[in-house]
């Protein structure tokens, strides 16, 4: 269920770590639990967050959520299909990347969750 | 599941937007035993309501329902509800779940200082209810039913069998659409569901929470009692004029009523449409400039429209069509715009 390939966070998002880059996006139970998904509002290309800043809010039908920075950087890429097409997130939450970050301080990602300990932290 | 009123309820099944596309397009069913149901009998049963209610019921004929309101001597809200005549001298009133205890209490209270000849009862134990709704409603019921559905008009209903099981069948909703509620016995409600459930099957029924109910009943334009008006909103500022009835004599709260629709009010309850991609929900403010001058009473994202819709309570002076409202969605600011209402209208059969 849970791709082994991605780090995830106690705030139910997920982190994909390439080389140089960390994109993020919220993870199946999040999508679940949030129903249909209509708005996604993300941050500018070039922001700095700090790990655990909000960095935008995703709405669905019935509620909205915040989102919070699994990783302190600089916002390089938001993906621009969730504006169009926010039902993405619902359809492949795992593939529906929302912003990706150039991470300022790496050694932060250690502490994220591997997929065993996020499946055990949702049941 | 949440608690809603002491009822443990599904927020959803399949989905919200799924739910509510069944309902707009083919049948939904919703259980809402939670609704109260409060009977009046007695010689003295509609005097008692003529007095307590704002909506003329003198007017109601025995198999006939009408929308009104328990309201305060202020002509605010005690509740909004749906009159039932059952015979001559028996009336049933279908109250909200959160609201049963109060407008119980509340009956009580006034029906003994009037001292008539009534008797109250809270039956709302008795009843479970099912909200079978959507353009396929009618013919579902039919195939389980051998009342004639097609004498039921809007606004009425008939007593007998719905799946073996007795029942009262009236033809009101919550969705904006066609369709039906099923009073039973909350012992016989489950087969009735199933029925339904297994009727509906070649419709592709879907079961509806509450979730769906809310923008089911937002996209028609209904209001959702301690949402969009309660004890401080009148039935003239809520923008139901039209379910007073302005010819009975006295009641409670006519006075401040028939003023505001002389005078006209100084607040009202408007339909307003988002200009921007942001959803204004219940407790945001509306703004001018720097200060407060109104509130969100209920906002969502509609499946069916695909817009972001809401009910907003505003002085007069922003309340006419067209008006630019300035909502403060978390700290940021949107604009919407006031529409007519309903925002959904179902098609009429040509």
């Amino acid at each position: 269920m849970y791709p082994t390939t991605l780090k995830y966070t106690k705030d139910h998002e997920w982190v994909k770590l390439d080389d140089a880059e960390a994109a993020v996006g919220i993870t199946d139970f999040a999508q679940g639990q949030l129903g249909d998904v209509v708005f996604v509002e993300l941050p500018e290309v070039g922001r700095q967050v700090k790990q655990g800043e909000m960095f935008g809010t995703i709405e669905s039908v019935k509620a909205v959520s915040e989102l919070f920075a699994p990783i302190s950087g600089q916002v390089t890429a938001v993906n621009p299909e969730l504006g169009v097409h926010p039902e993405q997130i619902n359809a492949k939450p795992h593939d529906a990347w929302m912003i990706k970050i150039k991470p300022s301080m790496p050694a932060e990602a250690d502490a994220l969750l591997d997929a065993d300990a996020y499946a055990t932290l949702i049941k | 599941m949440v608690d809603y009123g002491g009822w443990d309820m599904p927020v959803e099944y399949s989905g919200i937007t799924d739910e509510h596309m069944a309902v707009r397009t083919r049948p939904g069913l919703c259980d809402v035993s939670h609704m109260g149901e409060i009977e009046l009998a007695g010689p003295d049963a509609l005097q008692t309501i003529q007095r307590l209610t704002c909506n003329d019921a003198s007017r109601l004929a025995i198999g006939q329902i009408q929308y009104s309101a328990l309201t305060t001597p202020d002509g605010t809200f005690v509740d909004d509800i749906l009159v039932y005549r059952l015979a001559d001298e028996h009336y049933m009133l279908v109250v909200n779940a959160t609201t049963t205890p109060k407008d119980y209490a509340w009956l009580s209270s006034h029906a003994a200082e009037q001292g008539g000849d009534v008797s109250l009862v809270n039956a709302s134990a008795r009843y479970a209810l099912i909200a079978l709704q959507g353009p396929a409603a009618a013919e579902i019921l039919s195939g389980l039913t051998t009342v004639d559905l097609s004498a039921i008009k809007y606004y009425w209903f008939a007593t007998g069998e719905v799946a073996s099981v007795r029942a009262t069948i009236s033809r009101t909703g919550y969705t904006g659409e066609d369709g039906f509620e099923i009073f039973v016995q909350p012992a016989q409600a489950d087969r009735v569901w199933q029925a339904l459930l297994e009727a509906g099957a070649s419709h592709d029924i879907k079961p509806c929470g509450l979730g769906a109910r809310d923008t089911l009943r937002l996209e028609a334009g209904m209001r959702l009692y301690g949402n969009d008006m309660d004890e401080t909103v009148t039935v003239v500022e809520a923008g139901l004029g039209w379910i007073v009835g302005w010819q009975k004599p006295e009641f409670l709260g006519a006075e401040r009523l028939r003023a505001q629709k002389a005078a006209g009010a100084a607040r009202k309850l408007v339909a307003f449409e988002m200009l921007e991609r942001a959803i204004a929900r219940h407790g945001h403010a509306v703004m001018e400039q720097d200060a407060v001058v109104g509130q969100v009473t209920s906002g969502t994202q509609t499946p069916f429209l695909r817009k972001a819709i809401g009910l907003a309570n505003v002085p007069i002076a922003l309340s006419p069509i067209g008006s630019e409202l300035d909502i403060d969605i978390r700290g940021r600011r949107a604009k919407a715009r006031v529409v007519p209402e309903p925002f959904y209208k179902r098609p009429r059969p040509a």
